[in-house]
């Protein structure tokens, strides 16, 4: 019964909250962050619920050549989107969920609400959209083999199987410390390219030519576009909730709390601060860029057999 | 026709005005055939005269077709009179620079141009507009080959026009640029007014561009008036030079200070605002802001001297309707210290970021030949290694203080925002030294006076974007019967097409940006 009662207080319901909250407040970070540095006063933090609750509320604009895919694509992206939430810490205690190799489920929960992004994209016969369907479907199957390079040396540096305990940070010796930097490196970039953040994507942008995901819901309206929006913010949050974990010591009760929600927003003001100083990667060399996490995943993999002593075949 | 014999009628080389100014008796035009039009016109060319304008204007069941070239000795002129279905044997092949006044004369009058290789619509003229969407746009075939439409209706608060992409992936194989949906029949209108009321109407044919245009047409409409002295219409001579006492022309040379400290500072707040696209459109959040915020500071200022922000009214012919003063003079000059120390701070900034170098250089390329043969003029030209600015050499108001003109070399996306780094810091050196010696005072109008017989004038006025060119010709009765305006985009936008050919789509919103030409001014 106090089982019951724990999971309850600790682990549903700070993690629901969480979920509720933050990825809005995230992005709210985010744009205050980049105003302040323009110059600009900036909306208010909770802007993105305010909008999303603008567009709950309104009737969607429907194409003539879209099919049910291009309708139910945005609500598949959303359930991915929580599912992805149930496997990460989001308030710094355990996740709501975890089993094992859940971090497979993770990789392929974010896919499936790739792929149905892109039918949705694709469903519309738009040439803009099939090209940010070609752009994001080339990105993302450059960097999967990262997401997978990072948690398999994770977790075979910690020796667990579960997101959410191979990500608490191991840092004694030398190894350790290259695994944990390596999978650093290959999740924050993981984590720009998933929430088309720049360098890669400029989420503000105004050109359809330019973009990678946005353009992608460029059709959508109403309802279907809060959703889609509402998921982004929510992978936003689920990508800086990973690198938060992995960077700080897993502390109980509240503090724990407070660390965990405080890493967060300074990840989101970093993110903004970066947002704000640097211009946007030419397209052609995002491949580049994710070769970096590639490579550093790599790093990561091998220092983790090392640390394993089953680098052997290589002797 | 002028020949070299005879004393050009131009008044290019006078010192008392700033820009290349010119009038010609139409009488003394002679009219020849277009077989030797044709041959004339390629001999010049070939021997290093740049062509202004190509342009025709109905004379009964002909049409009658003047080529105003300009070089170093000046203007010079060549008319011909051919029948619109007879036509003559295109020159574009030779002189590509040609192809746009050559679409436009097909377009505007009918005439057959036989053998032109692009022969597409320039803007949809008039009726035409109702055919639109039949657009003949060049195919690529191939089964990796699509198509990419952007517009007429774009992202944001831009003006209409149709991109057509041919893409082979990402890589952009041709692009084709469909206009005309601008169209208000600016040329038309021109001739249903009195000629001295024109500038209202003329300021809005380009509203980033109001101020040189203004100055053109007002140019044109002062060469072509009786000199104040009497009833000397003379077939040459430039009226400031050879008319008027020593008060009249100490009048002028105010006047045309104060036209070009309305037309530097247009020059100013439009290439700020240009700098501030391009920034946002590479994702570079302080220049985007910055730029944009220091552009105020400049439409304010302009704001100050003639009660807009977007130079209407600064300019009248035969007045100097601008404010002055001494608090006035203390006001701009605060500003523009404002601007330059500001600038100081953004440009470092801008151009030292890797990230933003990155993304421009190498980007959207022409090269000084390519620009040459389009006929490329302005900004696009100086930006790929091609001197031409019609400020230069310093004459008139730009004669002193002196204004430095701008090249940059490499024609990319990166050397066209250095030019107009460049050339903001330029205009504001010069601006912030003309302000130092106090602005004119407003003068009013001259009383009107009858527009001379049977003569053609030429403006050209340096336009941010680059040379902006009005033709005024009036009949036996003084009354104008024709009105050309050329505004730069018109020969530019096949810049920007070319530019884009071998790069990637996605880097085509900052080629577009870096041109930053205008679609009113092509659509007239």
């Amino acid at each position: 019964m106090d089982q019951v009662r724990a999971y309850l207080t600790s682990q549903l319901l700070g993690n629901l909250a969480a979920l509720l909250v933050m990825p809005i407040l995230v992005v709210g970070v985010i744009q205050r962050v980049k105003a302040r540095w323009a110059g600009r006063k900036g909306p208010p933090l909770m802007q993105l619920g305010y909008d999303l609750w603008r567009l709950a509320r309104k009737r969607s604009v429907l194409s003539t050549t879209t099919t049910a895919v291009f309708q139910l694509a945005p609500y598949v992206v959303l359930v991915t989107a929580l599912g992805s939430a149930c496997l990460v810490p989001l308030a710094g205690g355990p996740a709501l969920a975890s089993f094992r190799f859940d971090f497979v489920w993770f990789a392929y929960v974010w896919g499936l609400g790739r792929v149905a992004l892109i039918l949705g994209a694709l469903d519309t016969g738009s040439a803009f959209e099939g090209m940010g369907a070609s752009r994001e479907a080339t990105f993302s199957a450059i960097l999967e083999p990262a997401l997978f390079l990072a948690a398999g040396a994770l977790s075979l540096a910690s020796g667990e199987r579960e997101l959410s305990l191979l990500l608490v940070p191991q840092v004694a010796g030398g190894a350790a410390l290259v695994v944990w930097a390596g999978a650093l490196v290959a999740l924050v970039i993981v984590v720009q390219v998933e929430a088309a953040r720049m360098p890669i994507d400029d989420p503000t942008t105004h050109l359809e030519l330019t973009m990678i995901h946005e353009v992608m819901v460029l059709d959508h309206s109403g309802r279907e576009l809060a959703a889609v929006q509402w998921a982004s913010a929510i992978k936003l949050y689920v990508g800086l909730s990973v690198l938060a974990t992995l960077m700080h010591p897993r502390t109980p009760g509240l503090p724990g709390v407070a660390l965990h929600l405080g890493l967060c927003l300074a990840l989101a003001a970093a993110l903004g601060l970066s947002e704000s100083l640097i211009a946007r990667l030419k397209l052609r060399t995002i491949p580049q860029y994710l070769v970096v996490a590639l490579s550093a995943g790599a790093v990561a993999l091998l220092a983790a057999l090392a640390m394993a002593g089953r680098l052997g075949i290589l002797r | 026709m002028s020949t070299a014999a005879e004393p050009p009628a131009s008044s290019a080389g006078d010192a008392a005005l700033s820009h290349p100014l010119h009038r010609e008796d139409v009488r003394a035009l002679q009219r020849l055939d277009p077989g030797a039009w044709r041959t004339q016109l390629m001999a010049r060319v070939r021997a290093g005269a740049r062509p202004l304008t190509v342009y025709g204007r109905r004379d009964g069941d002909r049409v009658l077709l003047t080529a105003v070239l300009l070089g170093e000795g000046g203007f010079s002129l060549l008319r011909t009179s051919v029948h619109p279905a007879g036509g003559y044997h295109e020159l574009t092949s030779e002189i590509p620079a040609l192809h746009c006044f050559e679409r436009e004369l097909h377009e505007q009058l009918g005439v057959r141009v036989a053998g032109h290789p692009w022969l597409r619509p320039i803007r949809y003229q008039g009726k035409d507009q109702a055919a639109m969407n039949s657009y003949p746009f060049y195919r690529v075939e191939g089964k990796e080959v699509h198509e990419v439409n952007v517009g007429p209706i774009h992202a944001g608060v831009i003006e209409p026009g149709v991109f057509r992409f041919a893409c082979f992936g990402e890589h952009v194989l041709h692009l084709e640029i469909h206009l005309g949906f601008q169209h208000r029949g600016v040329e038309e209108r021109l001739l249903r007014k009195d000629p001295r009321a024109l500038a209202p109407l003329v300021e809005t044919i380009a509203g980033d561009t109001s101020a040189a245009h203004a100055w053109a047409y007002a140019a044109a409409l002062e060469a072509l008036t009786a000199p104040a002295g009497g009833a000397r219409e003379a077939s040459g001579g430039a009226q400031e030079a050879s008319g008027g006492t020593q008060e009249a022309s100490d009048g002028a040379a105010a006047r045309a200070r104060a036209r070009a400290i309305a037309l530097e500072l247009e020059r100013v707040a439009m290439h700020l605002a240009g700098l501030s696209g391009l920034a946002a459109d590479v994702g570079f959040v302080p220049g985007a802001s910055t730029y944009g915020r220091l552009r105020t500071t400049a439409i304010n200022t302009t704001m100050n001297l003639c009660g807009s922000r977007f130079s209407r009214g600064a300019i009248r012919p035969f007045a100097q309707p601008q404010r002055g003063g001494l608090a006035l003079a203390k006001l701009v000059q605060k500003n523009l210290t404002l601007l330059r120390t500001d600038l100081a701070i953004i440009h470092e900034c801008f151009l030292s970021s890797r990230t933003v170098r990155h993304r421009l250089a190498g980007v959207g390329v022409v090269s000084a030949d390519t620009a040459r043969q389009l006929g490329l003029v302005g900004m696009a030209a100086r930006a790929s290694g091609v001197a031409l600015d019609a400020r230069s050499p310093g004459r008139g108001a730009f004669a002193a203080p002196p204004l430095d003109v701008c090249v940059e070399p490499a024609g990319d996306c990166l050397a066209r925002a250095r030019l107009r780094i460049a050339e903001l810091s330029a205009s504001l050196r010069w601006l912030e030294l003309a302000c130092a010696e106090g602005l004119a005072e407003p003068a009013a109008p001259e009383p009107a006076r009858p527009l001379l017989p049977e003569q053609l004038a030429i403006a050209v006025v340096e336009g941010w974007r680059g040379e902006v060119i009005h033709c005024v010709e009036t009949d036996e009765q003084g009354r104008v019967i024709h009105y050309k305006v050329q505004d730069p985009s018109l020969r530019n936008w096949m810049g920007l097409a070319m530019a884009v050919r071998g790069n990637e789509i996605s880097d085509f919103p900052i080629c577009n940006k870096s041109f930053d030409l205008s679609y009113c001014g092509n659509d007239l």
